[in-house]
């Protein structure tokens, strides 16, 4: 366009309004073309604060399932258990013998050790009591049978020797508990992924209505950002930015909240690690830590907490901007 | 530069409220839009200003068929046009010279590139003093002079004004007259909707008159 304003040439119809030596304008930021108060924004902060808070803790509570659970596979699938049982007119010392014989013989094993009798009682007391006298009792008798690191014993073949050198004896290897812990913990991250997915979608709708309302409330600028030549997308910038910014201030405190929780938590586990109420403790629920990728995990949620807020005002926006034309 | 062809508007399921407009706006050129209330100057204004589609007829627009525009095309177009409300449309929350400065904004241009200017033209619209004060705090006659000078800081061939002397004194009508017309000297096409006799016998200019849907052109 060849057009040239002539604002030096022309006669100047406003000097008489214009007092002399006005010129001097103060450099500052500019203010936002959408107004930050027009946006629900406090409440939708909290909003995905709070969203992102249980996002993180379930993300944090599964890891730490699936870590324990992961701890005491290991742990049980590193040894199998041998019982032999009393059987009236049989030696059970010599089962044992026997049994142990038959156990160092296996490939793959790495240290056998038979239970002596007086363990084995001790093994029942919790249950019938301390102060008894168990001699007379046909307590079964344990073999812990440690396996070789990265070994695959023959366990088939182990308990078939069992089944014809041993009659009264019995092979454990724990399979059950370990399928059964496998499933808990796959339950555990099937529980975890359905509450994220709750979390995130809860986060779209709430997105979504404050959208709305912020569309809404700025139509009037809407409309004028149209008539001086503004595209969708510049709108839509405008709108995004505000949100973006608000999703990553609550993904912050929601995040940081959990960060800080899990991180006390891990303290006060440490504090009690050395007393028998806190060995208990990890036994049970394992080492109460995260760990660094759990950390990690955490602030990947604030992040795609942030794009999730960005990406759903930016949609509603452009619809709504299509309904405006 | 645009052109009208066999123009027909209806809202709706009515009836039709302009009907068979044909005529032209040629560059450097000014023109009075005038007619009863009711008769369809804003109408025609917002087609002009392509933020209302005809039900029928051809509007060509700097050389677009505007039925064939994407709407990015349209915000393009919007870019050469200028316009200023009866009721300003100033933004509240914006200072006045961030309100004339939002069309160089949109366009993505740097601050530091267009203070110098936005501060001149303010000045040259007897707003310099003002520049920092909110549009609630504005005077009518100064928004409207803020509003003009938003709707020709980004330099549009064609400038579309809906009764902008509507809402202040005939003084100050007069003036905001002396500035389109400096305006129009300056190259920019000029459409001024009005109903107001007085302001169109100030300046000899050609009149487009709607009357009862028709457009009577006197050159």
């Amino acid at each position: 366009m060849s057009t040239t304003r002539p604002v030096k040439t022309m006669a100047e119809p406003w000097d008489a309004l214009a007092p002399a030596g006005s010129r001097v304008l103060a450099q500052r930021a500019p203010t936002p073309i959408v107004p930050r108060g027009s946006i629900a924004g406090r409440s939708l902060t909290a909003v995905v604060a709070i969203m992102t808070f249980l996002a993180a803790v379930t993300a944090g509570a599964v890891m730490m399932v699936v870590r324990s659970a992961s701890d005491w596979q290991s742990a049980v699938g590193r040894e199998v258990t041998i019982q032999v049982r009393p059987v009236s007119g049989h030696d059970i010392e010599a089962d044992v013998r026997t049994a142990l014989a038959v156990a160092r013989g296996t490939a793959g094993i790495a240290e056998v050790r038979a239970y002596t009798k007086q363990e084995s009682e001790q093994l029942v007391e919790p249950w019938l009591g301390s102060g008894l006298s168990l001699s007379d009792l046909p307590i079964p008798r344990m073999i812990v049978v440690k396996l070789a690191s990265g070994a695959a014993p023959d366990f088939a073949g182990l308990r078939a020797a069992l089944a014809t050198r041993v009659p009264s004896a019995s092979l454990d290897d724990h399979r059950g508990w370990i399928d059964r812990m496998r499933d808990m913990a796959e339950t555990a991250v099937i529980v975890g992924i359905a509450i994220l997915s709750l979390v995130v979608v809860v986060t779209v709708l709430s997105v979504t209505f404050a959208t709305r309302g912020a569309m809404a409330t700025n139509r009037p600028i809407v409309e004028v950002l149209h008539y001086v030549g503004a595209t969708d997308g510049f709108v839509a910038g405008q709108f995004q930015r505000h949100f973006l910014l608000l999703g990553f201030k609550g993904g912050a405190i929601g995040g940081g909240i959990a960060i800080v929780l899990f991180g006390i938590l891990e303290a006060a586990n440490a504090w009690i690690s050395g007393t028998a109420g806190g060995e208990e403790a990890t036994a049970l629920f394992g080492a109460f830590s995260v760990g660094a990728a759990g950390y990690l995990a955490i602030l990947t949620l604030i992040v795609v907490m942030a794009v999730v807020t960005a990406l759903t005002s930016r949609r509603i926006v452009n619809q709504t901007l299509e309904s405006f034309d | 530069m645009i052109r009208f062809e066999n123009v027909g508007l209806r809202y709706g399921l009515g009836p039709e409220i302009l009907r068979d407009l044909s005529f032209r706006i040629d560059g450097h050129s000014f023109q009075f839009l005038t007619g009863p209330s009711g008769a369809g100057k804003t109408s025609l204004l917002r087609m002009l200003f392509l933020s209302l589609r005809p039900t029928r007829g051809l509007i060509s627009m700097f050389d677009y068929d505007t039925a064939t525009l994407s709407k990015d095309d349209r915000a393009s177009l919007r870019r050469r046009i200028g316009i200023v409300f009866q009721d300003f449309r100033l933004l509240d929350h914006l200072t006045t010279y961030e309100n004339v400065a939002l069309p160089l904004r949109v366009l993505g241009k740097e601050e530091a590139t267009y203070r110098a200017e936005v501060a001149e033209l303010l000045h040259w619209v007897g707003l310099g003093e003002r520049m920092s004060a909110l549009p609630p705090v504005l005077s009518g006659g100064e928004k409207q002079r803020a509003a003009i000078a938003r709707a020709v800081i980004a330099r549009p061939q064609l400038l579309l004004a809906d009764e902008p002397t509507g809402n202040v004194d005939p003084n100050l009508g007069q003036r905001l007259l002396r500035l389109f017309i400096e305006l129009n000297k300056s190259g920019t096409s000029v459409v001024i909707a009005t109903h107001d006799i007085a302001l169109m016998d100030e300046y000899d200019a050609r009149r487009l008159v709607l009357h009862e849907g028709r457009l009577h052109v006197y050159d």
